[in-house]
């Protein structure tokens, strides 16, 4: 797909004539990020996240083989071996502190352009099947971040392991046989950490399958942007190449002072010290957190306190611990149904002044209180708040929006991008080709010379 | 609309429950229920600042003081290692301390490690060499436990890491040792059992480990350091902030160099970015 006007590619040499009748490789990089995908003029900052991510995932793989190579995933010298690689391999440290931080750096990345999927309602068609994959990446991220955790075999790795794996034992009939057949044992254990390594392994290179799936079916529709208006025009448009190219790299580069800030001044500042500690099963930590970027949904698994009893006769019908489990899976999992749940034909939170409000004032809260009390320890009065929180997550979704979304009366959306961009007058002009040279219309070719 | 109607009502009922079953319950609990339970102990536990004036490793242009951490070794050496390892840790690591490669030779010497007769294929001891980690003071773990009122001590390698703020806590510990104020602990019904310390450092202030630095004085300093209990808390937590990572200054230096490196990267990324989009960009008016 494209829009008309996407520039076609022309190799050039020999070679590249060659390589285009062969194996049109160059015609694809060129169609996907280069001159040949048009993208909307109007991007602001919140769309350099998924090139971001991306670059996260390159730099997860790139540490973690490397790593993998001086690593031995067996209980009895696993912690060592990482201790191995902080004090004798050359660089050791800086791969693993590039790694671990790496991936909360992946997640803070991904929390953005997850939110900013929900402001400007990215979910919605004809983009549905983006946001589904997005959605799958999430929870392909999550078991792989949390199986990486478990590797250096400290403390929190193998209390968090119990933790998570006994979720599973909340699953009435099976869940008790299920937990033991998924960590090979009755406690994490050398089948545990085994199989943990090797999915470790397997999963980012099944993320980036599906990266390519996301990318894929992004280039059907196209880019959404900030007004949400659909592109009409050529004029509503730039080529990935040289504009956002240019611009993502200034993004990245400021990503990657923040990054290189925390791996060389502050490696340590995002794990739990407890997990210098070797595992030991026969010492269980006082308070048992998971890593931060998982926090707001493991306040959603224990802000469920109370089991669900017919009143007055003491009949359990569902204990607090199965509804924790359902309420966290399902916290996800509705993300699953965002594009029905949204009728709304706008798509942009600046045009939707209802949804606005919502938003900053009812889900980004009730996030950070989520945030908050799931690192903290399980007393008052964070447990309140975050079953206040999470009463608020799901309604937020799975009622206010679909009736805000019926109810509210949107802001006038312009024109078009370029409209947006320019206002009614250039944006008239253009459309009628007597624009200014160089102010709108058709792009001026970039010149790479020095400006006078 | 099905998708629509499921949702709400799911979203219905999850709030519910969470509302009914658990936040009222709580909230009531809250209330009206007992207080929770306040240990005595949390009423003499104080915050370890840390030595004044801080470390010579502390903030991003943090070097190591090596006469600092010569001294820490030989607190290490002379108290520490009587009853703790750090396994981590060979003794070629101690050029880094600034010991020359006969020094090392000569210092791995003078510990003893566990080995194997040539001849007989017995288990001996014999003296350390430069690729021989730091031995254990006790065979096993059980050994450990029984010595000790069966409190293992952890072993020292990666302590300062272990523990939140490392080595502000680590020199806090080791000064944190007296009594408490017999006054206040008659009135909340304060006691320390027996076999431990009272430490106001100590999370909860009874501590297993004898304070290990007694008097002032207790080891030689070899530079003619004053070595008083204070000073010597503070080199012990400096060795072992080396020990926990060697690396700490090397990251701090490579830091700069990729910061500036990516400061001069990023400001051309800028330019360029503005220089390609000078001409799309609507005109400031």
């Amino acid at each position: 797909m494209s829009f008309a006007w996407a520039k076609q590619y022309e190799p050039k040499t020999a070679l590249t004539k060659w390589l285009d009748e062969k194996l049109p490789l160059p015609r694809l990089v060129y169609n996907a990020v280069g001159a040949g995908y048009p993208v909307p003029r109007n991007l602001n900052y919140m769309w350099n996240f998924g090139v971001l991510a991306g670059f996260c995932l390159m730099i997860q793989i790139v540490t973690g083989v490397v790593l993998a190579m001086h690593y031995a995933a067996n209980q009895a010298v696993a912690f060592a071996t990482v201790e191995h690689i902080m004090r004798n391999v050359n660089w050791g440290w800086a791969l693993r502190y590039a790694h671990a931080n790496g991936a909360s750096f992946f997640f803070i990345v991904v929390y953005l352009h997850i939110f900013r999927g929900f402001f400007y309602s990215s979910y919605k068609a004809p983009r549905e099947m983006i946001w589904l994959l997005g959605v799958v990446i999430f929870l392909l991220m999550m078991a792989t971040a949390f199986m990486g955790y478990v590797l250096p075999w400290g403390q929190m790795s193998f209390w968090g392991a119990q933790v998570i794996t006994g979720l599973f034992s909340a699953i009435p009939l099976v869940g008790e046989p299920l937990q033991v057949w998924l960590l090979g044992g009755f406690a994490p254990d050398n089948a545990a950490l085994n199989r943990f390594f090797s999915l470790h392994f397997l999963l980012p290179f099944v993320i980036l399958g599906v990266v390519i799936l996301h990318i894929w079916a992004l280039h059907i529709p196209g880019s959404s942007n900030p007004t949400g208006v659909e592109v009409k025009s050529e004029s509503d448009t730039v080529p990935f190449h040289p504009y956002y190219t240019a611009k993502d790299g200034f993004g990245l580069g400021v990503f990657l002072i923040a990054f290189a800030t925390m791996v060389f001044f502050l490696p340590n500042a995002l794990g739990h010290p407890d997990n210098y500690i070797e595992a030991n099963p026969l010492s269980t930590p006082a308070h048992i957190v998971p890593e931060w970027y998982f926090w707001p949904f493991y306040a959603i698994l224990r802000a469920f306190t109370g089991d669900l009893t017919i009143p007055f006769t003491g009949i359990v019908l569902i204990p607090a611990k199965l509804l924790g489990v359902i309420a966290m899976f399902g916290s996800i999992l509705l993300w699953f149904i965002l594009p029905w749940l949204d009728k709304s034909p706008v798509r942009s939170g600046h045009y939707r002044p209802l949804f606005n409000k919502f938003f900053w004032f009812g889900l980004i809260p009730a996030m950070i209180v989520l945030f908050v009390c799931g690192g903290a320890p399980a007393e008052e009065p964070y447990v309140i708040l975050s079953q206040v929180a999470t009463a608020y997550y799901f309604l937020h979704f799975l009622v206010i929006l679909p009736i805000v979304s019926q109810i509210e009366v949107p802001k006038p959306l312009p024109f078009s991008i370029t409209e947006a961009v320019l206002g009614k007058d250039a944006a008239a002009e253009a459309r009628t080709g007597a624009g200014a040279a160089g102010d709108v219309g058709p792009l001026p070719e970039v010149s790479l010379q020095p400006a006078e | 609309m099905t998708i629509r109607l499921g949702g709400i009502i799911f979203g219905l009922a999850i709030t519910a429950v969470m509302v009914l079953w658990s936040l009222i319950p709580g909230a009531y609990n809250l209330a009206f229920g007992p207080a929770p339970e306040k240990q005595p102990s949390a009423a003499f536990y104080e915050h370890g600042e840390g030595p004044a004036g801080g470390f010579s490793f502390d903030g991003p242009f943090g070097k190591w003081d090596v006469a600092q951490l010569q001294r820490g070794y030989q607190v290490y050496k002379e108290v520490c290692s009587a009853c703790h390892s750090l396994k981590f840790v060979a003794f070629r690591n101690l050029r880094d301390l600034g010991y020359s490669e006969a020094e090392v030779d000569a210092e791995a010497a003078t510990w003893t490690v566990p080995g194997i007769d040539p001849n007989t294929g017995e288990a001996t001891t014999r003296p350390g060499e430069p690729t021989d980690y730091f031995p254990s003071p006790y065979p096993n773990a059980i050994a450990a436990a029984a010595a000790n009122n069966n409190a293992i001590p952890p072993d020292l390698s990666l302590i300062t890491k272990a523990r939140h703020d490392g080595s502000n806590y680590l020199y806090s510990l080791l000064t944190g040792y007296g009594e408490p104020d017999p006054e206040k602990a008659k009135k909340v019904g304060f006691e320390t059992p027996a076999g431990l310390y009272f430490n106001k450092h100590f999370p909860n202030v009874n501590i297993a480990m004898p304070p290990p630095l007694s008097i002032d004085g207790q080891v030689t300093y070899a530079d003619g350091t004053d070595a008083t209990i204070p000073q010597m808390a503070e080199d012990v937590a400096a060795f072992l902030t080396w020990t926990a990572e060697p690396s700490l200054v090397a990251r701090k230096q490579t830091g700069w160099a990729v910061l500036g490196f990516l400061l001069f990267a990023t400001a051309l990324a800028f330019l360029s970015y503005k220089q390609i989009w000078a001409g799309v960009k609507p005109k400031k008016k």
